[in-house]
């Protein structure tokens, strides 16, 4: 998996592209969203316009940097998700505990909203 | 390239327990379904389950041991189904014991939504005792003639 990070405001946007898959992926995105609430950001957009394959442990991690952030009084939220993370979020329920956005302005507005 | 619409194509495969061997098997079950024609996008989802089965053999049935193999078949025949098998050498598994990982109370878990996603994917998913002491997981997959 690849990964582009960047500050826009007091909201970290960390882009993510390939698979959030098992073993890889999922590590990996648990460690970029532990650096950004080292780094004192607790306002996070995953962008998942890139990501083509989210497996059970890339949702389960997905949701433990959720819940993680949400301790800390941030918030993450989701970005451009593609048709078939879309499908897995709905079929796991999951798209109703994420904010989704498909406009980055929008996105980002929203958290001092 | 001759296509021939009924035969039946079978990959096999002992894979030591670790998690690189996943995008292996993967690999395998897109090549003999591009063979059979199978649709990318059921191949897509054909692939996340085999995925499931597959982290499920290496991280609960063999927990990660060098020593131990995952068995994987994977059988397609072009317009009636592909069968996959998964069978790990561990100390077996029953899937009675898992909770609805979409029931309010578990929807922030971190786990539990392996066998959630084969079932969503798959039309059968069954879990038997494998030959090896371990769990054997079968999946299937119905095609459509015409389609797939």
């Amino acid at each position: 998996m690849k990964s582009t990070v960047r500050d826009v405001g007091n909201v970290r946007v960390i882009a993510l592209e390939g698979k959030i898959t098992i073993g890889a992926g999922d590590v990996q995105m648990r460690s970029l969203v532990e650096s950004a609430l080292a780094d004192g950001r607790t306002k996070i957009l995953l962008d998942l316009k890139g990501v083509s394959h989210i497996d059970s442990s890339g949702i389960g991690e997905m949701v433990g940097c959720y819940t993680t952030v949400a301790r800390r009084g941030g918030s993450m939220k989701l970005l451009n998700l593609p048709p078939k993370i879309n499908d897995i979020l709905q079929v796991t329920q999951l798209i109703t505990v994420f904010d989704v956005f498909d406009n980055e302005a929008e996105a980002l507005s929203s958290f001092s909203s | 390239m001759l296509y021939f619409p009924r035969m039946v194509r079978k990959a096999q495969m002992a894979l030591q327990s670790r998690y690189e061997n996943i995008e292996l098997a993967e690999h395998m079950l897109l090549e003999l379904g591009r063979e059979c024609r199978i649709e990318e996008e059921t191949l897509y989802w054909i692939g996340m389950a085999l995925r499931e089965a597959l982290a499920n053999a290496i991280k609960h049935g063999n927990k990660l041991s060098a020593a131990k193999r995952v068995f994987v078949e994977i059988c397609a025949e072009p317009g009636s189904e592909v069968s996959i098998r998964v069978e790990d050498e561990g100390e077996g598994f029953d899937p009675s014991q898992l909770e609805d990982p979409t029931s309010p109370r578990n929807l922030l878990r971190s786990s539990g939504r392996g066998v959630f996603y084969m079932r969503s994917f798959m039309d059968e998913v069954r879990f038997l005792p494998g030959e090896r002491g371990g769990t054997r997981i079968e999946l299937v997959k119905r095609l459509h003639a015409g389609r797939d």
